[in-house]
């Protein structure tokens, strides 16, 4: 054996190393009561501290979201509901690489740019660590089903279900039920922040707006352990949330998507309100949009669209106000009668234009054959819309008359009950145009005023409020858009805030009512200026099925020169507006109607016919015949016609085509203002 | 003068002369220090269960891999250090032929390149070998050289420790390296290196360290650092385990909150809560008792364990005793230091209470030495 052989003292070796051992050891025995001394830190100094560390890790409050309360129109329809929507969630901690997750989402199901965008600044918005952000609302069920398969390759995603808002009737109801969408931070201050503390949508327009606090409920809340991942392991406490009310609204759908329909492709407003109560039927305006696409988030393009500076479908028209044109003509009528300015068998003599000093006004008969309506009394200057009748009367009354009289009506104020975003329009005096511009009035601007024109300006909502109180001889009711809260009908109406109109003679109620029916039918005589100036484009091709009355209004847009050629065409932006007001049946009014016709250029021929084709819809059953709920039980048909002086009307039928040819189309079209 | 006094004479040499050899002995088992670890043992199971929140398969391997490890303790403990010590050369190349193989060959497992496939055995990592054999082949060095070492010796020692702390260190597993490192460099310090070599490689480590920190750490090891002293500066990244471990801790108050009763652990707060924060789960479960407990627990088997390196009849067993005694108190002050929040993260478990029987396995074999060592040949002088 070769083994090398060392010579070694074993007392000075074992010396050597049980030193060391006795060192080491010491070393060792200090290091653990270090640690000793870190636990007693840990454990007894600092255990209060993270005693509720660890609670707060643990518990957690949650609030339960209260179930939105639905909205139905008048007839059981839904308008808006909550359905199931299964978004895609992410929470950063979990996820480790976001970017890579997100990849990885991308490649599994549709993600678009703007998708992607919007989870990065939610994920730098969001406040509460361990938290999800959306990634993609409306999950398919296959979509699911990929991520479902996936899910090893994405952490901290889930798939969560929610109830999410849907307008099952879409664009028709836009303007009137409005939308929710995302709270804002300066929502938020205005509403009781712990009541919205799980709510992440509110009412953005309309009634989902205006009836917000009674919709969205009284919030829940649960005291829940949860672990790392955020998941619940167990419900400690439970506090069940109030779920909102339903609403039950006063609109109609059956109206409502008629009065679209009618509008065809114009662009326009019409309002309907129930006579008796003050209810608005229908309330549309178009262009509309699509009150889902915000719910869950509009996309850049989308809302891009709905912000085209012609066709504005964000605007509420109906609530908007514009010129009324002549459909004032019935109302300030009613007022000189009243003020005693004028009797009804007062005449005056329409040369074709007024003059008041050096300034010729031409009526809108001028235009196309440098005539005028000859002599005029007050039922023709309605029904045939003589604005020489009206710019005579305005030097008699005033201004300030005028606007004492219309204001009853509800003119130049807001007097809806859930309609607040509505204009309150324009109504002048003497005291109103000192107050806004500091200049005196001049008497050029009543005349413009009488023909509604000039500084007045309507409202649809106003006109067919202004038309109810006509119909119903000056009955107060609110305009109102809800009908019932759950199971409450709506509050009592205060009528000391809005006092019933009354006038001198209640006949004069008849009397315009009267004129206002014959605006659409055949007057007197055989020609064609003795007919109502509507009567051509709404009754004379099929009879009416019931006594309408009504009122056309062209307004001009912009001034036009006195050497204009009105044979150019115009173009669309400079075309007047066309409105028609309306209700019936005379006799039993059960609807009042305002029809507006954004550059429809001529208020006899377009918008009349819309206003027809909505009283038809909700007036007449499915044989075309009237319904019979809305029959009155009627005097006798002899006190009809001897009253409103209407030529047998059923002989009229048959030579009812030959009418329109004696008021050729385009002479119409172009002869319409003020008409 | 009689046989005894002859024996009382020898002084510590004689002194278990003529002392009628107990059961244990000639099962070759350490009574105290087989006490210690089955206690051990089992509190550590009891943790265990409630940290894997009664995982049964979970607990089935773990208890299989605690009778294997005893079993192979028991098989240690009937070798005769000797004979290790003279296979520790052919130990030690073989341990590094594996580490080299594991460079080409080797599967990747959690990033790193530590495992290795051979015919007829399950996949092992090589670095695990050498925490037996590097500290049995330094010690066979200088037991067979005079002590306190000479320079040259002392730098060959310090080859036989750098080559497997290189080659694992670039696997990376930079904290298995340094441990392994650390067992061979105690065998030298054990040695009875000059105190004045030790604090000069001391100082200079210590004023190298920035260089490093510059050149060598990754950047998750300077966040680890970073971390320890400031643990909300990334609370939801490396922060998170530690601010969840702490706070598992100090909510554990002194009697803790029960067994099965930790909800840091329980409700999934706590990262790694059944292998190397484990103790986190002890001290929220049992306290500052628990703790108390469990170091009390650890206290015995080192001090029973630095008893047998004192007692041990060799320099050769001394050393390998003391080296493997100290290296299992690193891992115990490392694993509770760093979920205490006074040591970076990383990742070493808690010894013989993690989850793991990779682990386990490799103590016990270091202690089946030490029962060998204090049961064999204890007449023997050399």
């Amino acid at each position: 054996m070769a083994e090398k052989i060392t010579i070694q003292d074993h007392q000075l070796e074992r010396q050597i190393v049980l030193s060391r051992i006795i060192v080491g050891g010491v070393i060792a025995f200090f290091l653990i009561l270090a640690l000793i001394a870190r636990l007693f830190f840990l454990q007894v100094n600092q255990h209060d501290y993270y005693s509720t560390k660890s609670d707060s890790y643990r518990i957690h409050v949650q609030p339960i979201v209260p179930t939105r309360g639905l909205i139905y129109d008048r007839n059981g329809t839904l308008l808006a509901e909550n359905v199931p929507s299964f978004t895609l969630t992410l929470v950063r901690e979990h996820a480790g690489d976001v970017e890579k997750v997100v990849d990885v989402i991308a490649s599994l199901i549709s993600l678009t740019e703007e998708d992607r965008e919007k989870i990065g600044s939610r994920l730098k918005n969001r406040s509460i660590p361990y938290s999800s952000v959306p990634v993609r609302f409306n999950l398919s069920e296959e979509e699911i089903a990929r991520i479902s398969v996936n899910q090893f390759r994405l952490p901290g995603v889930s798939v969560e279900a929610q109830l999410v808002r849907h307008y099952p009737e879409g664009e028709i109801f836009a303007h009137s039920v409005g939308y929710l969408g995302s709270i804002t931070e300066d929502e938020l201050k205005a509403v009781d922040p712990v009541n919205y503390s799980g709510t992440h949508q509110i009412g953005k327009q309309g009634i989902e707006r205006f009836y917000e606090d009674i919709l969205h409920g009284q919030v829940g809340y649960q005291t829940v352990e949860k672990n790392a991942r955020g998941q619940i392991m167990n419900v400690l406490d439970r506090t069940d949330p109030v779920p909102g009310q339903d609403i039950v609204l006063n609109l109609d759908s059956k109206i409502q998507k008629a009065a679209v329909e009618a509008l065809g492709d114009y662009r326009g407003a019409v309002v309907a309100i129930d006579p008796e109560s003050g209810g608005i039927l229908a309330l549309v305006s178009k262009p509309a949009y699509d009150p889902n696409l915000f719910v869950e988030g509009i996309s850049r393009k989308d809302y891009a669209s709905l912000n085209d500076p012609v066709e504005t479908p964000l605007f509420n028209r109906a609530l908007a106000k514009y010129a009324p044109g002549s459909t004032v003509k019935p109302f300030i009528s009613l007022a000189a009668l009243n003020g005693g300015y004028r009797t009804p068998e007062d005449t005056v003599y329409d040369p074709g234009y007024y003059q008041l000093g050096n300034h010729k006004h031409y009526d809108w008969t001028w235009w196309s054959n440098k005539t005028g309506h000859g002599t005029v009394d007050m039922q023709r200057a309605i029904y045939q819309s003589c604005n020489v009748y009206f710019w005579d009367l305005a030097m008699d009354m005033g201004i300030d008359q005028m606007h004492d009289f219309l204001f009853r009506f509800g003119f130049g104020r807001n007097v809806s009950l859930d309609l607040p975003q509505a204009s309150t329009g324009t109504l002048p005096s003497r005291e109103w145009k000192l107050n806004t511009m500091g200049e005196s009035w001049y008497p050029g601007e009543t005349i413009n005023s009488y023909v509604g024109q000039g500084y007045t300006e309507a409202t649809p909502l106003q006109l067919a409020t202004a038309t109810m109180l006509m119909s119903n001889k000056g009955k107060w009711y609110r305009p109102a858009v809800m009908k019932k809260i759950g199971t409450h009908s709506s509050p009592e109406f205060d009528s000391t805030f809005l006092p019933d109109i009354e006038i001198n003679n209640p006949d004069y109620w008849d009397f315009i009512a009267e004129s206002m029916e014959m605006v659409v039918n055949r007057g007197y005589g055989g020609e064609y200026r003795t007919y109502g100036s509507a009567y051509p484009y709404i009754a004379a091709a099929e009879p009416l099925k019931y006594r309408m009355a009504g009122k056309s209004g062209t307004a001009q847009v912009i001034a036009i020169p006195e050497n204009y050629d009105r044979a150019d065409e115009v173009p669309e932006k400079y075309r007047e507006h066309a409105w028609f007001i309306s209700f019936a049946p005379v006799d039993n009014p059960k609807i009042a109607l305002a029809v507006f016709v954004e550059h429809g250029e001529a208020g006899s021929s377009v918008a009349g016919p819309i206003a027809r084709n909505i009283l038809d819809a909700y007036l007449l059953d499915e044989q075309g015949e009237l319904k019979a709920e809305f029959i009155f039980p009627q005097i006798s048909e002899e006190d009809d016609e001897s009253e409103l002086t209407m030529p047998e009307k059923e002989s009229v039928v048959g030579s009812a085509s030959e009418i329109p040819e004696s008021l050729p189309e385009e002479k119409v079209n172009l002869v319409t203002v003020n008409q | 003068m009689s046989s005894q006094d002859f024996i009382r004479h020898m002084g510590y040499i004689g002194k278990d002369l003529g002392r009628r050899k107990s059961v244990w002995e000639y099962l070759h088992i350490d009574f105290p220090l087989l006490v210690a670890l089955l206690i051990l043992l089992g509190f550590g199971l009891m943790v265990l269960y409630s940290a894997t929140d009664g995982n049964v398969s979970m607990m089935g391997r773990q208890v299989t891999f605690i009778i294997v490890s005893l079993g192979t303790m028991l098989f240690m403990a009937q070798l005769d250090v000797r004979i290790l010590r003279r296979w520790a050369p052919w130990m030690y190349l073989g341990g590094m032929a594996l580490l080299v193989a594991v460079i080409f060959y080797g599967s990747i497992g959690g990033g790193a390149r530590r495992w290795i496939d051979l015919p007829l055995l399950p996949r092992f990592q090589p670095s695990e070998i050498m925490k037996v054999v590097l500290p049995l082949c330094v010690a066979g060095y200088f037991s067979k050289r005079a002590i306190p070492p000479r320079f040259k010796h002392i730098f060959w020692a310090l080859v036989f420790i750098m080559l497997p702390t290189a080659l694992i260190a670039i696997q990376p597993d930079l904290g298995t390296a340094l441990l392994i490192a650390v067992s061979g460099l105690f065998v030298i310090l054990l040695a009875g290196i000059n105190w004045k070599l030790v604090f000069s490689f001391l100082g200079v480590t210590i004023l190298s360290s920035p260089a490093l920190w510059i050149f060598y750490m990754s950047d998750y090891q300077k966040q680890r650092v970073k971390t320890l002293f400031d643990p909300q500066s990334d609370p939801l990244g490396t922060g998170w385990n530690i601010i969840q471990s702490q706070t598992a801790i100090g909510s554990g108050g002194v009697f803790g909150k029960g067994w099965l009763n930790g909800v840091q652990s329980r409700l999934d707060f706590l990262p790694e809560g059944q292998t190397d924060f484990i103790v986190a789960v002890l001290a929220e479960e049992f306290g500052l008792l628990g703790m108390l407990f469990l170091l009390v627990l650890y206290i015995a088997i080192i001090g029973r364990g630095l008893y047998i390196a004192a007692m041990a009849q060799d320099t050769f067993s001394r050393l390998l005793a003391g080296s493997i005694i100290f290296t299992f108190f690193v891992y115990v002050f490392v694993n509770i230091g760093m979920v205490s929040g006074i040591l970076p993260v990383v990742g070493v478990p808690l010894p013989m209470v993690s989850l793991g029987g990779t682990s386990i396995l490799t103590l016990m074999v270091g202690f089946g030495i030490l029962m060998s060592i204090h049961t064999h040949n204890r007449t023997l002088i050399s």
